[in-house]
């Protein structure tokens, strides 16, 4: 400034320069001068000046400082030009709090923050993941409308993010954009749509979360992605648990049918009772069909059940719900217990888990009774929480424990938290009309408190007792009398308008004293409460009307004293009861009845929980629930439908999933050219097929394809491997002859087959998830044991040497690979489906071949539904039922084993305690790995315990002893030939190497006649599945089908080969060392594939 | 899913906003204080405060209130837990190489007038410490897991390992966490550790009360039962409290009526007492209810819930952990009725 003013001196006139000069001066000055008034203006100052410095430490300064201003809620607005400057900081510390800033003010200073987008934009691009999601969370804070376009753009690009984490911010950036503009709500539904898809944990519980505020009502959207959300959901971050087990529990109230049985459900009277005879009768019709559990629903209930067991509260209560509300009313009983574990934790959590036992209490005592002691108060518990615990302690009274409440409840009552005793008296006065044998006791006791010093406590009682003798007014005379002297002490005016109500019902039977007391009450009338001089009146008009002798004056001296009372309720009762009761020449007919009208048989009040009252409609675990009404944004929980929607939706189509499994990166780089080919004929298909949606090109392009490209493939085998070509071609030239003609057939039956593939598909796709899951979790626990396992090898040496007691750590090492930890039992897996293209199959086999010397890789199973065998019978098992399956999965006991599940029902009333197993009787070189003794089984209880048996590849008997503390009972497990192997992935080429070195001895077959509708390709799989667990071997024929599998003991290989002939009749081959088991299971399965 | 936070301190001033959407003003703090005033104390302000336009959903945790706005539907525990959460984690990580167990057994119990229990139960924790380097695999087995009733665990720790052969497989993270929460059946017997002898009148006649109580070690196991407190929330008609302590301190607070006795160890040669008299209020009648008497109390080296671990090993890195774990039984909610 001084220079400046220096050149104007030069320039002109000094006059001029002291004018200038003062100007400059004023304007540095006001800071000084006005310092008193505005100290706020001088500190943002300095702080304006800190962050124009050019030291980074000084910024961070002063940018901590503005951030604890905004926390503390000062205004720090006026700071935003200078602040917004930094926002391309370098120091990231410094980029995090402009950040704050921006967020906090960008909505007041719209033009302002438009400045730094463009900073956004390019950090968007970063290399650094972290920084891509921090960009995206900062743009999608601010809130000016004018960039909501910059924003969609930004979620749409992150959204196809490589980085799961930058994904899961677009999803979160949905809906910060939702709230922002709601009209982009159509273009943000197809962002949540193609991220819902999602396979990453990451990102599941945010997707959800957006689905849930943007667009709750598209169902639709969830079909596909339900089986996969359910496989995903124990390893999402516990707050998207708590998101999705919400949205799923909506879902699967829309999609299945309830299991709820007709008699046991209060929702089910309620819908019974809004509906006309005919329409319950057709009901009952449909129900008395044998209910049947949607897989997926079983999938749902299953999945989440370990979930209980989470850290998480809000987790742990979203089970319990979802449980409540969908789970048969027979499999609620598991959430009990985690549910009173949560009462340990702080009161706020308390507060809402008890208010949800309270509703589930009203409806199924039993689910909580035996934790009745966990509700008894405590001194120290807030009133609200005693209050919460009364309520459940009131709903779980029954004839049995009422007399151990009674006596918890004597000492509440002479709490000294009055609030809390009132409660108590009122809880004492609902158990004594639940229970009818305590009801003398209760009133007996009542009667006792009305001599308690404090008036709360008699108040209370008095109106819980005049309820009560409503409901048995007979001999109860003297209790009256003493209620009666009770109002020359008593004030709370409650209790005075109950007792003069009392006596005036009942003053036929206290002749004496009621006139007595309105003789009283006439004298007190105008320093009565409100309350008490409508009752004064009513007892006046009844004495009248049955004793007018004695009350005649009285009653009209009353009237009088009412007739100017102030209040005008009490003036118009007064005109109205002297209107109905004095006879005069006005009154009509109505006061002949005044007497029946006055002194009617009144229904006796019901004494009902506060919590009755509507609540149970409210989902559980809501804040509507809590709230006891409708919340903003609250979804109903919709009735079962009466039919269940089609279950196929929910079928996720293979091509996709066959796309997953390739590891396109490795043949991208080897032969790009075919890739570049085999991909432009798919792309043709699915434009042929012009579908309009994804998904369903994937299923209809997927047989065009199949046939089209393995044209491809059986030429490129035939340029690959020069012995087999002529053979192979040649076929393969047929094969695309009837298959053309077979197309003109197709199209005719094609509804048919869709089914068939439908069906198919519906059994393994649930797998898709769980297998892509389990493959990701082992490539995870692999790398994790891999140096353990190094160290341990030496040590198993040893270990193996020491006694049974000492096996567990020899077991652990398979099992630290957690295989079974995502794939819960019987859960369908994936086939390497034919779908795959078989090109592209080829190419990779031949690639994987080079790598690795080994084609024996185990493969995940086929899913066929489960086969139980019974084990023990309960008629001869004393009512301890046992059956059996195997759940063909590799055996977490040892790799030599076959994993057996042995499923325990207690079928008697009483407890069955010590289920282990007893001696065993096992053939030469067979072993048994036994399950852990089973401590006690509750009547009606059933538990699945797994153990491994390893049956040396034969079809011996394992016999062995399954006792209880009691009984011993012999059992036998003989195992189909079937069970004895584990599915093998092998290419086309591989299959028919090892084939060709299985001959001579080690090859049976045998010719099958069969009509042709069993000989399509589904069939023949599910056939062959069935009976023995083996892998689908990708088949470039139509007529050949190929499995293969390995012995569980030796690891032989099992082939087995499915060639269809002309005329009806097919071959079947089967190549293994293992002649003996190989014989059998040829013989197992003729039968089978021979059957119509 | 929060909208906003705001941090009240106990004497009513928002000292620390957050707002996540737009800014929502302070104002609507006023619905809290309304009911802060209706409900006396603080633990009794209701968690959940419907208001014309938001739902306040509040925690009350070292004297602050964290009270978060919402909008719309949301489970309520989501919001307590998060809240809670968020108060938590104020911790400090760190590296190195020794992995500590805290196994904290807690005993709640409610015993009547004349020393009986009414209801006994214990449930525990084990708190972990780990201050491991890399990425060490853990598992933890007990001498006798069947003692757990049920359970709860951090997420780190491998369910279906657990299901199958109840051991603890984890790779833990690193610092203070807790790794389980357990219960114990209710069908063992709980043994409890101390008994009060009490002896507590009033008469109607007289201004003046007795008041004497003893506490003694019942099934310790030979342990020293240290840190005992006694608190008890005298009647209001209790003016003041001449008492004398055969060991400790005690104060008397005239205000809150609150009696609180700090007794140190217990010596079972010379057993702790706490006597004298009350003053009461003249006039005034007898309180129908004696006090209850609240017991807080530490047993160093005593798992009173029975659960020991058996051991613990660490695979995934190549070296040794320094392993230790400290037993120390805990009086929970433990209340006597006199």
């Amino acid at each position: 400034m001084s220079s400046n003013s220096f050149a104007y001196n030069e320039q002109s006139g000094g006059g001029e320069a002291t004018e200038l000069g003062q100007e400059a001066t004023s304007t540095i000055s006001p800071s000084g001068a006005f310092g008193l008034f505005s100290s706020d203006l001088k500190k943002n100052e300095d702080l304006k000046q800190m962050l124009e410095s050019t030291k980074d430490s000084a910024k961070l300064d002063a940018m901590k400082r503005i951030v604890g201003m905004i926390a503390k809620g000062k205004n720090a607005s006026e700071l935003f030009p200078a602040v917004v400057k930094n926002v391309a900081s370098k120091n990231i510390e410094i980029k995090k709090l402009v950040y704050v800033y921006l967020v906090r003010y960008a909505e007041e200073q719209q033009d302002l923050a438009l400045l730094s987008i463009s900073t956004f934009q390019r950090a968007l691009k970063d290399p650094n993941q972290l920084i891509r999601a921090s960009a995206l969370r900062v743009l999608s804070s601010i809130r000016v409308p004018i960039i909501v376009p910059i924003m969609m753009l930004a979620i749409k690009e992150a959204s196809a993010d490589l980085s799961p984490y930058v994904r899961k911010n677009a999803a979160h950036a949905i809906q910060k954009l939702y709230s922002l503009d709601p009209e982009q709500k159509e273009m943000l539904i197809e962002v949540i749509e193609k991220l819902l898809k999602d396979k990453s944990t990451l990102v599941a519980g945010s997707v959800v979360m957006a689905f849930e505020e943007v667009c709750p009502d598209r169902i639709d959207l969830i079909h596909k992605n339900y089986r996969k959300l359910c496989n995903l959901l124990v390893d999402v971050e516990e707050w998207g648990q708590v998101v999705i087990i919400h949205m799923l529990t909506r879902y699967a109230r829309t999609q299945f049918v309830s299991p709820w049985k007709e008699d046991d459900g209060l929702e089910d009277n309620e819908k019974n009772f809004y509906e006309s005879d005919d329409e319950q009768k057709e009901k009952t019709d449909q129900r008395k069909k044998p209910y049947t559990m949607d897989p997926d629903h079983r999938l749902l209930i299953r999945n989440t059940k370990p979930l209980l067991q989470s850290r998480n509260a809000a987790v742990v209560m979203a089970v319990a719900q979802l449980y409540w509300h969908i789970s048969p009313k027979s499999e609620v009983g598991i959430i009990s217990k985690s549910l009173v574990r949560l009462l340990r934790s702080n009161r706020e959590v308390q507060y809402i888990v008890l208010q949800n036992i309270a509703t589930m209490s009203i409806q199924r005592k039993g689910m909580f009774e035996p934790y009745l002691k966990s509700f008894y108060v405590r001194s120290t518990d807030p009133t609200m929480i005693k209050t919460l615990k009364l309520e459940i302690l009131t709903n779980l009274a029954n004839e049995a424990n009422i007399s151990t409440l009674l006596r918890e409840f004597q000492t509440y009552v002479k709490s000294q938290d009055k609030q809390f005793a009132a409660a108590t008296i009122q809880t004492i006065g609902r158990c004594a009309t639940n229970i009818s044998e305590v009801t003398d006791t209760c009133l007996n006791g009542l009667v006792c408190l009305l001599s308690n010093r404090d008036e709360i406590v008699v108040a209370e009682s008095v109106v819980v007792i005049k309820k009560l003798l409503q409901m048995q007014p007979a001999q109860h005379g003297e209790i009256i009398k003493h209620m009666a002297k009770l109002l020359d002490s008593i004030t709370v005016p409650v209790a005075r308008a109950s007792i003069l109500w009392l006596i005036g019902e009942n003053c036929e039977r206290v002749p004496k004293i009621a006139p007595d007391v309105l003789r009283k009450m006439a004298k007190s009338f105008t320093s009565e409460d409100d309350l008490v001089k409508l009752q004064i009146l009513n007892l006046g008009a009844k004495l009248y009307l049955t004793n007018s002798r004695q009350t005649k004056l009285l009653t009209q001296y009353i009237l009088n004293l009412g007739k100017y009372d102030q209040n005008y309720d009490i003036r118009d009762r007064t005109r109205f009861i002297r209107q109905l009761i004095v006879p005069n020449e006005k009154s009509g007919a109505l006061s002949k009845y005044a007497k029946k009208i006055f002194l009617a048989q009144k229904p006796a009040p019901l004494l009902e929980s506060p919590f009755k009252v509507d609540r149970d409609h409210f989902q559980l675990g809501t804040l509507s629930h809590t709230l006891n009404t409708k919340a903003t944004g609250y979804l109903e929980l919709s009735n079962w439908p009466e039919v269940a929607p089609d279950p196929s939706v929910r079928n996720v189509e293979v091509i996709e999933l066959a796309k997953e499994w390739t590891p396109a990166g490795k043949a991208k780089k080897e032969n790009p050219a075919k890739k570049f080919y085999s991909e432009s004929e798919e792309e043709e298909d699915s434009s042929d097929s012009s579908s309009d949606s994804e998904s369903e090109s994937g299923s209809a392009s997927g047989e065009q394809d199949e046939g089209d490209s393995s044209d491809d493939s059986s030429e490129e085998s035939s340029s690959e491997h020069g012995s087999d070509s002529e053979s192979a071609s040649e076929v393969g030239d047929k094969r695309t002859a009837k298959r053309n003609s077979k197309s003109k057939g197709k199209s005719d039956s094609e509804d048919g087959e869709k089914e068939n593939e439908k069906s198919k598909t519906s059994d393994s796709s649930s797998a898709d998830s769980s297998s892509e899951e389990e493959s990701s979790s082992d490539s995870e626990s692999e790398s994790e044991s891999e140096s353990e396992s190094e160290s341990r090898k030496v040590t198993k040496e040893k270990e193996k040497k020491k006694t049974k007691q000492d096996r567990n750590p020899l077991t652990k090492d398979v099992s630290l690979l957690d295989l079974d930890d995502f794939n819960p039992v019987s859960t369908p897996v994936a086939l390497p489906t034919p779908a795959l293209s078989p090109s592209l199959i080829a190419d990779l086999e031949g690639l994987n071949l080079s790598t690795s010397s080994s084609v024996i890789s185990v493969n995940t199973p086929v899913f066929v539904p489960v086969k139980t065998h019974v084990l023990l019978h309960r008629m001869s098992g004393r009512g301890l039922a046992a059956h059996y399956f195997f759940p063909r999965q590799p055996c977490i006991f040892g790799d030599k084993m076959v994993s057996v599940q042995i499923t325990l029902n207690n079928t008697t009333d009483r407890k069955i305690e010590n289920i282990h197993i007893g001696g065993k009787k096992l053939p030469m070189g067979m072993q048994m790995h036994v399950f852990n003794p089973i401590e006690s089984l509750e009547p009606e209880g059933s538990i699945t315990v797994s153990m491994g048996i390893d049956f040396c590849d034969s079809t011996q008997t394992a016999s062995f002893q399954l006792c209880t503390k009691d009984d011993c009972f012999n059992v036998n497990i003989q195992p189909p030939v079937g069970e004895l192997l584990l599915p093998v992935a092998m290419s086309e080429k591989d299959f028919k190497k090892e084939q060709g070195m299985l001959t001579g001895m080690n090859e049976t077959s045998t010719v099958i006649i069969a009509a042709p509708q069993n000989f399509t390709p589904s069939v023949i799989l599910q056939k062959v599945v069935n009976v023995a667990n083996v892998g689908v071997v990708p088949s470039g024929q139509d007529n050949i089908h190929r499995f293969a599998a390995k012995t569980v003991h030796s690891g032989s290989l099992m082939l087995v080969t499915v060639e269809l002939k002309e005329g009806s009749t097919a071959q079947l081959i089967i190549n293994t060392e293992r002649t003996v088991i190989g014989s059998v299971l040829l013989r197992e399965l003729k039968p089978v594939l021979s059957q119509g | 899913m929060i909208h906003s936070l705001f941090l009240i301190n106990s004497s009513g001033d928002i000292f620390l906003e957050k707002h996540w959407k737009s800014v929502v003003s302070r104002s609507v703090c006023d619905y809290f204080f309304e009911a802060q005033e209706r409900a006396t104390e603080a633990e009794n302000v209701p968690p959940v405060i419907p208001t014309p336009h938001h739902y306040l959903l509040s925690v009350y945790r070292h004297k602050i209130f964290f009270v978060a706005v919402i909008q719309t539907e949301v489970p309520p525990l989501f919001v307590i837990e998060f809240l809670h959460r968020v108060v938590d984690t104020f911790q400090v990580t760190n590296v190195g190489t020794s992995f500590l167990l805290d196994s904290c057994p807690v005993i709640d119990a409610i015993i009547d007038k004349s020393g009986s229990t009414i209801t006994a139960e214990i449930q525990g924790v084990i708190d972990a410490c780990v201050k491991l380097t890399g990425m060490p695999d853990l598992t933890l087995s007990f001498m006798n897991p069947r003692l757990l009733d049920d359970v709860s665990f951090h997420p780190c720790v491998r369910f279906k390992r657990w299901e199958s052969e109840r051991i603890l497989s984890f790779i833990p993270p690193d610092g203070n966490f807790r790794l389980l929460s357990y219960h114990v059946s209710a069908q063992n017997l709980v043994a409890i550790p101390v008994y009060v002898k009490h002896n507590i009148s009033f008469r109607d006649s007289s201004s003046l009360g007795r008041f004497e109580i003893t506490v003694g070690p019942k099934q310790t196991m030979g342990k020293t039962i240290e840190g005992v407190i006694v608190t008890s929330q005298m009647p209001k008609g209790v003016l003041n409290m001449s008492l004398t302590p055969s060991q400790g301190t005690h104060t008397f607070d005239p205000v809150t009526k609150m009696l609180s006795w700090d007794v140190g160890k217990i010596n079972p040669q010379k057993l702790p007492s706490l006597k004298g008299t009350m003053s009461l209020q003249a006039g005034a009648s007898k309180p129908d209810e004696n006090p209850t008497i609240n017991l807080q109390f530490k047993i160093q080296q005593l798992a009173i819930s029975g659960l020991k671990v058996n051991r613990l090993d660490m695979y995934g890195e190549k070296y040794k952990p320094f392993k230790g774990i400290k037993y120390m039984t805990k009086a929970g909610k433990f209340q006597v009725r006199t």
